[in-house]
């Protein structure tokens, strides 16, 4: 009897903790238009502006020679709508300069003798030059280059379908990036996404209390710091649960994100995830003094997760120390966990690890923070 | 509990029970914050169903006392109950029974009067919390202002709301922290008339203020300073232990500006000789006292010839007493 009266007690404060914060949230209207458009914004302009399969980039060529093997060399490479031929250079150093003004990101040369060479099967180079400060634009228009240029010979019968490549592509390139596509991105930034907005709201709910003096009057009513914790993370569940979705069904509506895997277990990484990311925002909050301290921690932590997670750079071209730091990190798990299940149906046998870590995480998480929070003013 | 009926009889006494209990009780409290003693020593006892007031100069420990008594501050040393529950063991315990009312407004300003009233009800479990919410909103004459939002009351209202939530839920002992500082007089004494029902009905409170015509309003009174309980009891007991004499000496037949002038050169002159401790200005008036009855009755001597001065014995006010505790015990620090 005594422990169903406590847990009544308990689950009555609780509730009261999170009506509370419910009225709050619905009072402060800015707020609250941040949660709805924030995950929206981001991923149209994300989206839309992180568009890694560019098309029309504006191309120099240089033709040393204008042969049937030439033209269809041309003809092939703008057919891809990739490139889009915008000037024709008289020398190598015309077309050089073009590149480095930007008038073009890329530039072509055939050579010249290039479809005798060809004919006589003496692999002629084609040499393509890319503007290196667009890397990841460019890679996969170079990457569609030799199987488009090849099969576009082989239909004009300038070589057999079968064996070798018959020429070379030369590509210049400073800086050869992860090919990563939209399909990668939207599963990325439902989990930057998650992390920024949870880890926000939560690090400024205490300290906001403290600031505005209500601390001092909470403290001094029969309520438990778990039961606060509670009473403030689980509102923003809820928020959490609303932006992934919001997240999802943009990503699926505007860019055709598949969903391979298990939507329950989507759901249930989803809502674990976002419970570590309010259990970090809430452990900051009890560290901080005021709000602008819990905004900035807030930052140290994100910004290492935007950058070692896995979701700006491939996780596997990072030095092991950074990947160390990145496995510390609940972005990383859930990026895996996320990508798995969308785009390659992975199960919970596949993800288990990761799974686990983000459990891990979550505990140590709540248990910094509840033994952070200050009962007393002391 | 201890029965402890013995010695304070204040005036205005709690209401007659067969045995007086005791509401707070603590021993030697200290706390220091940075290396700085703000409460030093501090003994009190508070009886169940008084009102006892809670007097002292702005960073004197006022708040820091009231906080550890409800657990918010943990004493360095020292030993204390509350409501017979241990202040270093059952702080929880303690918070179910007691209602603080913090210096600064401390509902949430983003609620509504009602939706603050509810939280309160719901967190100290009290049944049915909508209708008690209702209930003390009713009783705190804000039915019309259920909806507004409480950061938008104006300080009087503020005031009447932090006060009915820190009631709503029953508590057996009302803290209260300065509540009525920056309110009209009306307010002020429409709080007064609140609590003393309060503690008819039986409730402890202890209330700190500024104000001097306030602790006259309390049944009993404790002077704190530098972190020290200078006195305690009954206003008259404490005015008498301070064993002030006072001498009020008025300029006759003169006004206005004239009046004004001589007042002050009067008062340097005065203040400057021995077995006069504090003289003060009131109008035409100076309010003259000194620790020692002889010594100041020798000072004024040569005054007392002067035709154009009034001089007669009048009884130390409070604040007199209090002024003359403080600068005492500043000596005593130096």
């Amino acid at each position: 009897m005594r422990a169903l009266a406590a847990a009544a007690g308990f689950l009555r404060r609780v509730g009261a903790m999170i009506v509370k914060e419910f009225i709050q949230l619905r009072r402060d209207r800015v707020t609250f238009a941040t949660m709805i458009m924030i995950p929206l914004l981001q991923l149209i302009l994300f989206g839309y502006a992180i568009n890694t399969t560019p098309r029309h980039l504006p191309t120099a060529v240089f033709a040393h020679e204008n042969t049937d093997a030439s033209r269809a060399v041309l003809a092939a490479l703008r057919n891809t709508a990739f490139f889009s031929f915008v000037k024709e250079a008289g020398s190598a150093e015309e077309a050089e300069h073009m590149i480095r003004s930007g008038e073009v990101l890329f530039f072509v040369e055939i050579p010249a003798g290039f479809e005798r060479a060809l004919r006589r099967g003496d692999q002629p180079q084609l040499l393509v030059a890319a503007d290196a400060t667009d890397p990841v634009g460019s890679a996969n228009a170079l990457a569609a280059l030799a199987g488009v240029v090849s099969s576009a010979l082989v239909r004009e019968r300038f070589v057999d379908a079968a064996g070798e490549m018959p020429f070379e592509i030369v590509q210049h390139r400073r800086y050869n990036p992860a090919g990563t596509s939209q399909l990668n991105i939207v599963p990325g930034l439902l989990g930057t996404i998650l992390t920024m907005t949870m880890l926000i709201y939560t690090a400024l709910s205490v300290t906001r209390e403290t600031e505005r003096g209500t601390m001092e009057s909470l403290l001094s009513m029969p309520i438990h710091p778990v039961e606060i914790m509670l009473g403030k993370i689980i509102p923003y569940v809820l928020v959490g649960i609303v932006q992934a979705v919001l997240i999802l069904g943009a990503g699926m509506v505007l860019f055709g994100v598949p969903l391979e895997g298990s939507a329950a277990f989507l759901a249930a990484a989803t809502l674990l995830f976002i419970t570590v990311n309010l259990s970090v925002g809430y452990t900051f909050s009890t560290l901080a003094q005021n709000q602008l301290q819990a905004v900035q921690m807030s930052f140290m932590f994100f910004l290492p997760s935007i950058l070692l997670s896995g979701f700006m750079f491939p996780f596997s071209g990072m030095p092991l120390w950074a990947q160390w730091i990145g496995e510390a990190l609940p972005l990383t798990h859930y990026l895996r966990m996320v990508r798995g299940i969308l785009l390659k149906g992975s199960g919970f046998s596949d993800l288990t690890v990761d799974a686990a870590a983000l459990v891990a995480l979550m505990f140590l998480a709540m248990g910094i923070a509840v033994a952070r929070f200050r009962q007393t003013l002391d | 509990m201890t029965a402890a009926g013995e010695g304070i009889g204040p005036d205005g006494a709690p209401p007659a029970r067969a045995a007086p209990e005791v509401a707070i009780e603590v021993e030697n409290l200290c706390k220091s914050f940075s290396g700085r003693r703000v409460v030093d020593n501090l003994s009190m006892r508070v009886m169940r169903g008084q009102i006892y007031g809670f007097l002292g100069p702005n960073g004197s420990g006022k708040t820091t006392t009231i906080r550890m008594l409800c657990g918010l501050l943990t004493p360095d040393s020292g030993r204390g109950t509350c409501l017979g529950m241990d202040i270093l063991t059952q702080a929880r315990r303690i918070r179910e029974h007691v209602g603080y009312m913090t210096q600064r407004f401390s509902l949430y300003q983003d609620l509504s009067v009602r939706e603050n009233l509810e939280f309160v009800a719901r967190v100290y479990g009290v049944p049915e919390p909508e209708t008690a919410a209702a209930a003390a909103l009713q009783r705190l004459g804000l039915e019309g202002r259920g909806k507004q939002l409480a950061g938008a009351l104006s300080g009087g209202w503020k005031q009447r709301l932090a006060l009915g939530a820190c009631i709503l839920p029953g508590p057996d002992l009302l803290l209260l922290d300065e509540p009525t500082a920056g309110v009209d007089p009306k307010a002020r004494r429409e709080f007064w008339a609140q609590i003393h029902d309060l503690a008819a009905e039986g409730l402890t409170v202890l209330v700190s203020t500024h104000y001097m015509d306030e602790a006259e309003r309390c049944h009993e009174i404790a002077y704190i300073a530098y972190g020290k309980l200078l006195a305690q009891g009954t206003v008259a007991s404490v005015i008498a232990a301070a064993g002030l004499a006072t001498v009020v000496v008025e300029v006759a037949g003169e006004a206005g500006h004239e009046a004004g002038l001589h007042i002050t050169r009067l008062a340097r002159e005065l203040s400057a000789l021995d077995g006069v401790d504090m003289v003060a200005p009131f109008g035409t008036a100076l309010h003259v006292s000194g620790r020692d009855p002889a010594a100041l009755e020798a000072a004024l001597a040569r005054f007392r010839g002067d035709p154009r001065l009034v001089i007669r014995a009048d009884a130390p006010t409070l604040e007199d007493v209090f002024i003359d505790l403080m600068s005492r015990s500043k000596d005593e620090l130096r």
